[in-house]
């Protein structure tokens, strides 16, 4: 499961652009990860430009 | 926000007002939806322009032109600084001032805009594209078109739900990060760019001036090669050591496609434009312009095929068709020299630096520099002529 620390987040959606499962949700200012269709894969934690995102347990 | 248009744009960026402006002045009707609150902010983007490009497809308004720019350097790892003779003056564009004039234009040109409208999904009949799923304040509406014209940045998904494989690979996508700061002692005739693995490792450090003392600062790193230091922190460090004084007036964070070309940009009732197609340069990440050029292309494009009663793959793939030829083949030989340029080490860089220096000023050239760059590649050479020489 990846962690948003939803205070960091900046909403630009470089996450999503990477996500091969389009498990990302982004609108103004909300981003959901679905964790259903979400296969932990971790681009999105690779990739975010702020450190927004973090491999959780 | 009526229950049917003949097409309907997702995305108001520049490329999103452009394609329905063309719509609208195809004579057809045209609905705009934007996400966000308010057309042209937040602004992530460095700003920049050539002024040859953009001038072919927007009438300027000096209102959009923040600074004239009359040159480029370059700054090697070593701190070497090559001014680059270059013929295509530019400028640093008030992106807020210009993204909402183009949305004013494409609604003077008869396309109805909405903001806070959130498409979220797609309508489908028989393998077509026929509407928007759209949540606005509150509310979810099923809106029909003919067709959807997917304009959505580089978050895009329309094209994913039409089942086109947009997503982007780690190292097709620059991450960026950016702050317009003040009270900066720069040079506000050049836009700068630093290569330096430690300054902006798979990418550039760019410093776009606004005026005398402010300018945004930004970097975009390759997608691959930020996993263990994030822009943010590459920029502030850059910050610290270069502009300990500045005032930062925003920071941003973004990303940018620098990927292969693409024919995968439209399907049945479906077409896709800017950054949603992966239309910015690979090289320098710049999709202003390009993706302007190619919305004009679909937004008209859009409207005859309604008008024809038409809106099959085939007939919306004259878009790519005349896409290929405006951008499209360069776009093959800028990802073929990204490729290359990506593999430059820093030592290869200072030595790059350091030749063009002993030239006279005349020669230092796009074309020359790039080609002491990739001295071992022979083969780029024909492309490097070719992109900068057309
Ligand atoms: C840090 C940075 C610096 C850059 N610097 C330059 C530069 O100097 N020069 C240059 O030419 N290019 C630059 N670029 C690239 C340039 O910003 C983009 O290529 C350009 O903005 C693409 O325009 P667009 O209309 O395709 O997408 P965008 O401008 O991203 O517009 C897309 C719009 O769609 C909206 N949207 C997204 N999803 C939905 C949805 N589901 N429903 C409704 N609305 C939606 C978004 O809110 C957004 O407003 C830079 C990019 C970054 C990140």
């Amino acid at each position: 499961m990846i962690k948003i620390k939803k205070d960091l987040c900046d909403f630009c959606g470089t996450c999503v652009s990477v996500c091969p499962d389009d498990a990302i949700e982004l609108f103004e200012t909300r981003v959901i990860i679905n964790n259903e269709i979400c296969t932990d894969c971790l681009r999105c934690v690779k990739v975010c430009p702020f450190d927004v995102l973090e491999a959780g347990s | 926000m009526k229950d049917y248009y003949d097409v309907i744009v997702v995305g108001g960026g520049p490329t999103g007002s452009t394609a329905a402006r063309l719509a609208a002045e195809g004579g057809v009707k045209v609905l705009l939806l934007e996400k966000d609150r308010e057309i042209g902010i937040p602004v992530r983007c460095g700003e920049a322009v050539g002024e040859k490009g953009i001038s072919k497809i927007v009438e300027l308004k000096e209102e959009w032109i923040a600074n004239h720019i009359k040159g480029l350097r370059l700054v090697a790892p070593d701190g070497t600084k090559v001014k680059v003779h270059h013929e295509d003056v530019g400028f640093v564009l008030d992106r807020k001032r210009f993204d909402y004039d183009l949305a004013m234009n494409a609604a003077n040109a008869g396309a109805e805009v909405v903001t806070k409208a959130y498409a979220f999904g797609l309508l489908t009949e028989n393998g077509t594209v026929t509407g928007v799923k759209v949540q606005y304040i509150g509310k979810q509406y099923d809106i029909r078109s003919k067709i959807v014209i997917g304009a959505d940045g580089v978050e895009s998904r329309v094209g994913r739900w039409a089942g086109l494989k947009t997503n982007l690979k780690l190292k097709d996508v620059e991450t960026c990060a950016q702050m317009t700061a003040t009270n900066i002692n720069i040079d506000q005739n050049y836009c700068d760019f630093y290569f330096s693995s430690d300054i902006a490792p798979g990418g550039y450090l760019w410093v776009f001036p606004k005026n005398k003392n402010t300018a945004n600062i930004g970097l975009g790193l390759a997608g691959d090669k930020a996993q263990n230091k994030s822009p943010l922190s590459y920029l502030k460090d850059f910050m610290k050591s270069n502009f300990p004084d500045a005032s930062v007036l925003t920071t941003v964070a973004g990303g940018v496609p620098v990927a292969p070309y693409t024919e995968n940009i439209v399907s049945n009732g479906l077409m896709l434009v800017g950054d949603a197609a992966h239309q910015s340069n690979p090289i320098s990440g710049g999709g202003i312009v390009l993706g302007m050029l190619a919305a004009q292309i679909a937004g008209r494009i859009a409207s005859e095929a309604v008008k024809e009663n038409n809106v099959s793959e085939q007939r919306l793939s004259q878009y790519v068709k005349e896409w290929e030829k405006a951008g499209g083949s360069n776009h093959r030989r800028a990802y073929r020299l990204k490729e290359s340029v990506a593999k430059l080490t820093d030592d290869d860089l200072n030595k790059t630096a350091a030749a063009i220096q002993k030239k006279p000023e005349d020669k230092h050239t796009v074309v020359n520099i790039f080609k002491a760059a990739l001295i071992n590649q022979p083969k780029l050479i024909p492309d490097i002529f070719k992109i900068f020489l057309g």
